[in-house]
């Protein structure tokens, strides 16, 4: 086996491995036998590559041999119930079981795209913990390895190869079929879909361990997968939502850290190294998720929000006032109180520092925010605005013994001292 | 990973030979299933040098030329920007995609420089 072969079939593997397993389980609808089954395919490929050259077509050589081995297997068990029956042991399974008549009419080729939503879907399946739909998404339609997710998420491998093991079990188990669902429930699956790339984007968004590869990596994949979904549900418009939202916080990865890794405030990031390709495409998808029926989605309210600095080619072109707008729409789709104190901060950006305080000091009263160090810190910052400095300070220190980071925390203390000069 | 993905020009590109309605349709498909697999950020075909301009840097001078532009092959006549996760998964797509020209002809996949380049 030469290494270039290697590279080739682990590269067309990444390319169709998600496909064959769909079309795969449209035909076993069981998504753990249908993973390995295309596995199977990728060893056959490795057994028969070397000596006869890699074929023409690698993509639909692995297609075909995967769903071979699918249709030699339900034949096997359709021959085995069948000897069965004549034997007269199990008849009442007939009806219910595939036979192998009806294996004959198996369309040919499924719709691909089809096969890939399911498999989303089943990937995302309410009965799996999170942090398997993860790991499953990852593994069935990102083609990622199982050393890959482990490196993604810091976690051994063998780790990651249990959570995908039980994931497989759990859905045999619960006899999930590989199916889509319909009417109402479409949308709260769709939600669950959703929640998981955003978790897999910001997981490599918000990543402060680790080595270089892991965070645009898992940032790259979860965007990668949200623009999949945009084709597989054309109609639904929280995809977009959530397309653009990703979009806009990807524009901004190469600014948002100095080269020390210090973090750099929006307002003060150097817009030139904001990715200016990425933020046109997000507009673009924001546009058409609100061209889409329906209201917006917490999504696309935040894409809408990111939009207005992704719009402003210097700070002082931001329109704050759609911001408020913006957040105003979110709170009531959405309603925290980490974003009333967002809409707080974009509020003194709008009409000024006193217009804000009012509405952060009863989120201090509320005291829901109370563990929140964001709270004091903006507190104090209106306070300065407002040459209210000894409030400031003691805001600020209040701050800094909440603040978790120790760089957030010499921050606080610093513009708590900065108070007395 | 980003990559660019560099047509090179063919004396038929240059000439400004319209491509066939099938080879339209094959790279319509081609591109459809770019977008589906999440891969194409950006892509556009240019029209001929002799439309084109360059301009030669020496010291503080600048000398503008119009073209058209001798080295066919070394001209350019469309682009792709993809996400890839490597460039053997970039060879991989480019495989699938037809001629581009009616005649021989060549792509290029550049990988794009990161910010970690400059550091």
């Amino acid at each position: 086996m030469t290494r270039e072969l290697q590279r080739t079939l682990d590269a067309v593997w990444r390319i169709e491995s998600a496909k064959i397993i769909g079309a795969v389980a449209r035909i076993t609808r069981d998504v753990g036998v249908a993973e390995e089954l295309a596995q199977d395919a990728l060893v056959a490929a490795l057994e028969h590559w070397p000596g006869e050259g890699i074929p023409a077509n690698p993509a639909a050589w692995l297609m075909t041999t995967a769903r071979n081995k699918a249709l030699d297997r339900i034949r096997q068990a359709a021959l085995h119930r069948q000897r069965q029956q004549e034997l007269g042991a199990d008849a009442d399974a007939r009806g219910e079981q595939v036979t192998p008549d009806f294996v004959e009419h198996l369309p040919e080729k499924g719709d691909i795209d089809d096969d890939l939503l399911r498999l989303m879907f089943t990937a995302c399946h309410p009965v799996l913990p999170r942090e398997a739909q993860v790991a499953l998404t990852l593994k069935l339609l990102a083609g990622l390895t199982t050393a890959e997710i482990a490196r993604a998420f810091l976690l051994g491998e063998p780790t990651i190869a249990q959570r995908i093991v039980r994931a497989k079990r759990t859905l045999s188990g619960a006899n999930v079929r590989f199916e889509m669902p319909r009417g109402e429930e479409l949308q709260a699956r769709l939600g669950v879909v959703l929640e998981v790339i955003y978790l897999i984007f910001n997981e490599g968004y918000t990543a402060t361990a680790g080595d270089d590869w892991v965070r645009p990596a898992l940032c790259e994949e979860a965007q990668r997968l949200v623009r999949m979904l945009a084709q597989l549900a054309p109609q639904q418009r929280e995809v977009y939502g959530l397309l653009a939202l990703l979009e806009l916080q990807a524009s901004r990865l190469g600014a948002r850290t100095d080269a020390q890794g210090r973090p750099i405030l929006l307002l003060q990031q150097d817009r030139a190294r904001w990715d200016w390709l990425l933020i046109g495409r997000a507009l673009a998808s924001l546009d058409r998720a609100r061209a889409l029926p329906g209201n917006a989605g917490p999504y696309e309210l935040q894409a809408a929000i990111a939009a207005c600095h992704g719009r402003a080619r210097a700070p002082e072109q931001t329109d704050w006032r759609e911001i408020v707008r913006a957040y105003d729409a979110l709170i009531e789709a959405l309603p925290s109180p980490v974003v009333a104190l967002n809409r707080a901060v974009a509020l003194s950006m709008a009409e000024g520092p006193e217009a804000a305080l009012p509405l952060v000091e009863a989120l201090a009263w509320e005291g829901a925010l109370a563990a929140y160090h964001l709270l004091p810190a903006v507190r104090g910052d209106l306070l300065v605005k407002l040459g209210r400095l000894a409030e400031a300070r003691a805001q600020f220190e209040q701050a800094a013994a909440l603040a978790q980071n120790q760089r957030e925390r010499e921050l606080l203390l610093e513009r708590a001292r900065a108070t007395l000069s | 990973m980003r990559v660019m993905v560099i047509v090179k020009a063919t004396k038929d590109s240059e000439a400004g030979i319209k491509p066939t309605k099938q080879l339209m349709a094959d790279m319509g498909a081609f591109n459809q299933e770019l977008i589906k697999a999440g891969i194409m950020l950006a892509g556009d075909g240019l029209r001929p040098s002799s439309q084109g301009k360059r301009m030669r840097f020496s010291g503080a001078q600048r000398t503008v030329t119009d073209g058209p532009f001798a080295e066919t092959r070394e001209l350019v006549s469309g682009y792709w920007i993809w996400q890839v996760r490597s460039m053997d998964e970039a060879v991989e797509w480019l495989r699938r995609c037809p001629n581009p020209m009616p005649t021989d002809s060549e792509i290029e996949i550049r990988p794009m420089a990161e910010a970690a380049d400059f550091a």
